[in-house]
């Protein structure tokens, strides 16, 4: 691991304190090097959500040491002033919907990263335009979001994650909406796009469809992570 | 930058608009409210500016003619006129009723002017159609606003004069337009008597040893002459010769004709200060309430639209977007939507309601300029609650679970 990438290392979690304190996560170790797309898998209720939120920086872990992007971000606390610049800057998010914002149109869904990072609009407008030529969605740039097929959006959903080209993307069930062919479209544009970009991405996932395709796996159960080697065939 | 709150309301352009329609309609209730106070105001000066007086004489120790009832010998104008620094006087009376022509009626205020020529205290300024009153009785010379037309018949008590002229915005401070008829006329229908009340007070007056006394001939037909004449006035009309202060010539009338005076700024005072003082309290309480209801709507509608979009809020401080970026959001729609309900408010004052409203709507522009400064803070004070639980939305909430 060259420090790039997504280093995690005993992150733990615990909600309320005493006799009804409940441990989220007890020890969580990840890596996911740069241009690598890891799958983590659980059960309900088994902390893939509370990992993604910590990850995500929008809880605080109780403990550990997170490293996104090269950066340590976490060691037993937050090493970072301004979460919402990390998150805007660092961080890439996909969700299960799509939830792009319904009075903007397609290209300014995308386009408003880059532009809340201060980037001048039209440089903005451009990024935007060059991933909707990669993720095939460029005929729809003017559309609004309620003019898009489910798939559509679920890949301006993944632009706007990636417009800030930031090292980390968390995806959170970003298939769940898809039929199979859909779904492992999906997944194959993160991947081309996490090898390009040179992006960690972590897919958050309950779906048979695309546990196949990971090459590695991460599983948690009760707040700990054990790591598995997956298949990694993309149909 | 994109401008967040300009594309959200584009994106319901429909929901807003009818909402701004629903709240201009307030608003416009409002402005109408202050154009009713302002129209009052404007009535009373009116009421002086067309008297044409500087000073008012008046029964002492009151606040007549205007406000209270005021009754002066009507000789009395020969020793005023007769002061140092009084140029013209005038007598003048004053009565509210209801003018009749026809099957209908009028309410207005009959206002007896001495004969005299246009320029004496009293008479209306100018006319916009026919002519002065050049006859000793049963002319007249009417408002507009009264509905009558030159050459009208109207009945004023049992006698009927004709409308020889017309004037424009001659009005009580009520807002009742003004008739103007001689004043021996005018005093007679103050005090005129129905034909039964006269027999009746004659006999009683017949009865009365006092005044029925067989070794006093005439007595009784002087006590009988006397009861039905009216030798009184409301008040006597006062223009002071230029080059004398007003207060030092009222000072001296008061001093030596034990009268009371007062000058214009004085009878002003009376007319604001105490006349529609108690209309222009609830017409202020009228404003505060609306302005109270507008802004719970506006607070409403913000916080409904807000809460509307709390996962598209969630996602916007998930992806990095700044707490006064959101902030702002909401007021810019806050702002906009009070706009939109000014623009449709200031119309509906200005061409709906103020032309089809009994009373005198007066909008003035600083009040449109007051009524845009309070609709802002109005808005901006709404759409705190709706900031407040917009900033508290949890960016997590973007990622569920």
């Amino acid at each position: 691991m060259t420090g790039k990438g997504i280093l995690i290392e005993g992150l733990s979690k615990r909600y309320g304190s005493g006799d009804t304190a409940v441990d989220a996560l007890k020890k969580v170790d990840m890596q996911v090097a740069p241009g690598e797309v890891v799958g983590l898998i659980g059960p309900s209720g088994s902390g893939k959500t509370t990992l993604l939120k910590a990850l995500g920086a929008v809880i605080e872990p109780t403990s550990g040491r997170m490293t996104l992007g090269g950066e340590v971000i976490y060691d037993d606390r937050w090493l970072i002033k301004d979460l919402r610049a990390l998150r805007r800057d660092k961080i890439g998010f996909v969700f299960q919907a799509p939830y792009l914002i319904p009075f903007l149109n397609v290209t300014d869904n995308v386009a408003l990263l880059p532009m809340l990072a201060g980037i001048p609009n039209a440089e903005a407008r451009q990024r935007a335009t060059e991933l909707f030529q990669a993720l095939d969605v460029e005929h729809r740039a003017k559309a609004m979001p309620s003019q898009l097929s489910g798939g559509e959006q679920q890949r301006v959903a993944i632009a706007r994650g990636l417009v800030n080209r930031p090292p980390v993307i968390l995806a959170d069930e970003p298939t769940a909406p898809l039929d199979s062919e859909r779904a492992l479209a999906v997944i194959r544009i993160l991947n081309d796009m996490a090898r390009k970009l040179e992006t960690a991405i972590i897919v958050v996932t309950h779906d048979e469809k695309i546990i196949p395709t990971f090459k590695r796996i991460y599983h948690i159960r009760d707040g700990v992570t054990y790591e598995e080697a997956g298949e990694g065939v993309l149909l | 930058m994109i401008s967040l709150a300009g594309r959200d309301i584009m994106h319901a352009w429909g929901k807003f608009v009818f909402t701004g329609v629903g709240l201009g309609l307030l608003i416009g209730v409002t402005l109408s409210m202050a154009g009713i106070y302002r129209g009052m105001v404007d009535d009373g000066k009116v009421l002086l500016d067309n008297s044409g007086a500087d000073l008012w004489v008046v029964q002492k120790d009151t606040l007549g003619p205007y406000a209270e009832s005021s009754s002066i010998y009507e000789d009395t104008w020969r020793a005023v006129a007769g002061m140092r620094g009084v140029e013209r006087v005038a007598n003048v009376t004053y009565l509210t009723m209801q003018v009749r022509k026809g099957d209908r009626d009028v309410r207005a205020m009959v206002t007896g002017v001495t004969a005299g020529a246009p320029g004496t205290p009293g008479w209306p300024p100018y006319l916009v159609a026919g002519r002065q009153i050049t006859r000793g009785h049963y002319e007249a010379v009417a408002d507009i606003a009264s509905g009558f037309s030159l050459g009208d018949r109207l009945r004023i008590r049992r006698n009927q004069y004709t409308v020889v002229g017309l004037t424009r915005r001659m009005v009580s401070s009520n807002g009742d337009p003004m008739v103007f008829i001689p004043l021996k006329d005018a005093q007679e229908a103050q005090f005129l008597k129905d034909n039964d009340a006269i027999h009746q007070q004659r006999r009683r007056t017949a009865a009365n040893p006092a005044f029925n006394r067989p070794q006093v001939p005439g007595l009784l037909d002087a006590v009988i002459d006397s009861q039905s004449t009216n030798p009184y006035v409301n008040a006597i009309l006062v223009q002071t010769a230029s080059g004398h202060d007003d207060e030092e010539v009222a000072e001296s009338i008061r001093r030596w004709q034990r009268l009371t005076v007062y000058t214009r700024s004085q009878m002003e005072e009376i007319l604001l200060g105490k006349l529609i003082a108690t209309s222009a309290k609830q017409i202020g309480m009228f404003l505060v309430i609306l302005s109270i209801v507008s802004a719970a709507i506006v607070a409403f509608i913000i916080y409904t639209l807000t809460l509307g979009k709390i996962r598209e809020i969630a996602v916007l401080k998930l992806i990095g977007t700044r707490n006064r970026t959101i902030a702002a959001m909401i007021l810019q729609q806050a702002i906009a939507l009070g706009a939109i309900g000014f623009v449709v408010g200031k119309i509906t004052a200005t061409l709906l309601m103020a032309p089809i409203f009994p009373k005198y709507v007066l909008l003035e522009p600083m009040d449109s300029v007051r009524g845009i400064i309070a609709v802002v803070v109005i808005c901006v004070l709404s759409s705190i609650i709706a900031i407040r639980a917009a900033l508290k939305v949890d960016p997590a909430e973007a990622i569920g679970g």
